[in-house]
């Protein structure tokens, strides 16, 4: 397996999983999961902290997933960490061999499970982005030189389905500008929307090397889909897909939840609309190979 | 103004167990605006502890709590009174409790919760649109504060919990970079959003913050201490 930066590089039609970690030592489920994705993505996500929960480390995974011959996508947020812990971090994820970092601003601990932390954000998503920038070439944030700088693979987030999204188009093109390698995405569902925005967000990075991943997470079921649209922000799933879905059994509605998805990746992969997907079944790992698989994916 | 609210009866009664001979200090300024320790609070505090068996010794509203020599002023003024006294309970924002810390030995009791430093919309409606940062950026938001309005203080635009405008942690809240953007519009001013703030210097305002400012010569803050 070659890694997530060479299979970005190689203009091939990239596809990234994610992993997260358990809110506790049981690693078995886990561990199975990394197990089953490793070979068949080219890069696996790591949650941090996902939605403020907290839970096991995204670097200690990571460096497991490592470990096991896959190549992580160490995601690291703004939330719970000053610029020195943030830092530090990403210092030891270098050390564990970790090249991959996504820079996220990452969710308010009010909407988690510890809602009277106090947050950081000490660097915001572009900070953080411009520090990795900087340690790879060979200083900390503040322009110390390191003993050993670092390589990462910088990524970054944006969401097309923002509301509003011009304020959002400003921030993709300050991560642009601040060095971001890839991009993905909040999850769309809605193919012709995010056609629309990969024409803006072209005109944005015209002249980079700049690689967009769209964000696919897999509908389950009408509920699940229905809760995404009232209560995720940034997330809109449209009528027709609401329809597909109920359209069939309860107990069938992953099945169709997994074609829209299978779908969706060929359309993107089929009509170049951009130059991979980040694939998230979120606590329904084992589904994804079949989806790949649907989707003519090989690896 | 000092925005605040009255600390619960109960847990006050209880701060002040065993003390029988109380101060009662208000504040003339915030703690009246926000009716937390104005001249009704205070008697209305006073006739609640004499209930309870106490003796209120003395009440002041303070034209400005914060002011220690004001402090100092009235408790000297009024050893009389206060000379046996064996608990100060003030009615105002912490820097008030502190100022009567300043003037006393004897045991101070805050009877009020401070909150935010805040604007006021209208009667008893206040927002908090300035935290004290020490270095103002909003020259390049459109006077709004992306450090205090945004509940995750970011400077360069929105994070993507924006729904509909409103922010991820209250529907109900604007998201101050839906805000700023619609001003900066307004002004022609779009091109503001494509430059990179750098991250806060937090060293400028790391507590405890001191200003002494007697003249040029004479000013310290902060850092350049």
């Amino acid at each position: 397996m070659g890694t997530y930066r060479d299979a970005c590089k190689s203009g091939q039609f990239v596809v990234s999983g994610e992993v997260g970690p358990p809110k506790g030592t049981n690693v078995a489920r886990m561990l199975h999961d990394i197990d089953l994705l490793k070979d068949k993505c080219d890069g696996l996500n790591v949650t941090d902290n996902q939605s403020a929960v907290m839970r096991l480390g995204s670097l200690a995974v990571s460096a497991e997933i490592v470990r096991r011959g896959g190549d992580p996508i160490f995601q690291t947020t703004c939330r719970d960490r000053n610029r020195l812990g943030l830092q530090s971090d990403l210092l030891s994820a270098s050390f564990c061999g970790i090249t991959n970092v996504l820079c996220l601003t990452g969710d308010h601990p009010v909407v988690g499970d510890h809602k009277q932390a106090k947050s950081v954000f000490d660097f915001d998503s572009v900070h953080l982005i411009q520090c990795c920038k900087k340690m790879n070439a060979g200083t900390d944030w503040e322009g110390n030189a390191l003993d050993g700088g670092t390589d990462f693979f910088v990524g970054a987030v944006v969401t097309p389905e923002a509301d509003p999204l011009e304020p959002q188009m400003y921030k993709f093109a300050c991560k642009v500008e601040a060095g971001a390698d890839f991009f993905q995405t909040q999850a769309v569902y809605d193919m012709d929307n995010f056609q629309r925005f990969m024409e803006q967000a072209r005109e944005i990075y015209a002249g980079t090397d700049v690689k967009m991943m769209a964000g696919l997470v897999v509908l389950t079921g009408l509920g699940m889909a229905k809760y995404m649209n009232r209560a995720v922000p940034g997330i809109f799933v449209p009528d027709a897909l609401l329809e597909e879905l109920g359209s069939v059994a309860k107990e069938d509605q992953i099945k169709k939840g997994m074609e829209i998805a299978a779908r969706h990746i060929a359309f993107l992969r089929d009509n170049k609309v951009c130059d991979g997907v980040h694939v998230m079944a979120i606590g329904k790992e084992e589904i994804i190979p079949e989806i790949l698989d649907m989707a003519g994916v090989v690896r | 103004m000092i925005i605040s609210k009255k600390k619960p009866f109960e847990e006050v009664a209880e701060d002040l167990e065993g003390l029988s001979r109380i101060v009662i200090l208000g504040c003339g300024e915030c703690a009246t605006a926000t009716r937390t320790g104005g001249p009704e609070e205070v008697a209305e505090m006073k006739a609640k502890l004499e209930e309870l068996g106490k003796s209120v010794v003395f009440t002041e509203i303070v034209h400005t709590g914060c002011h220690e020599l004001d402090v100092k002023r009235i408790l000297r003024q009024a050893k009389d009174q206060v000379g046996d006294a064996d608990g100060f309970l003030i009615l105002s924002c912490g820097a008030g409790t502190q100022a009567a810390r300043a003037a006393t030995d004897k045991r101070v009791i805050p009877g009020c919760d401070p909150l935010f430093l805040g604007n006021i919309q209208r009667s008893m409606d206040f927002m908090e649109k300035c935290s004290h940062c020490g270095a103002c950026i909003i020259d390049d938001t459109g006077a709004i504060c992306p450090i205090t309005r945004c509940a995750k203080g970011l400077v360069n635009g929105p994070c993507g919990g924006t729904s509909h405008g409103k922010c991820e942690i209250d529907p109900n809240m604007d998201c101050a970079w839906t805000l700023i953007f619609a001003q900066l519009k307004r002004e022609g001013r779009e091109d503001k959003m494509t430059k990179i703030n750098p991250p806060k210097d937090w060293n400028v305002i790391r507590h405890p913050a001191e200003l002494m400012d007697r003249g040029p010569d004479k000013q310290k803050m902060g850092k350049e201490v």
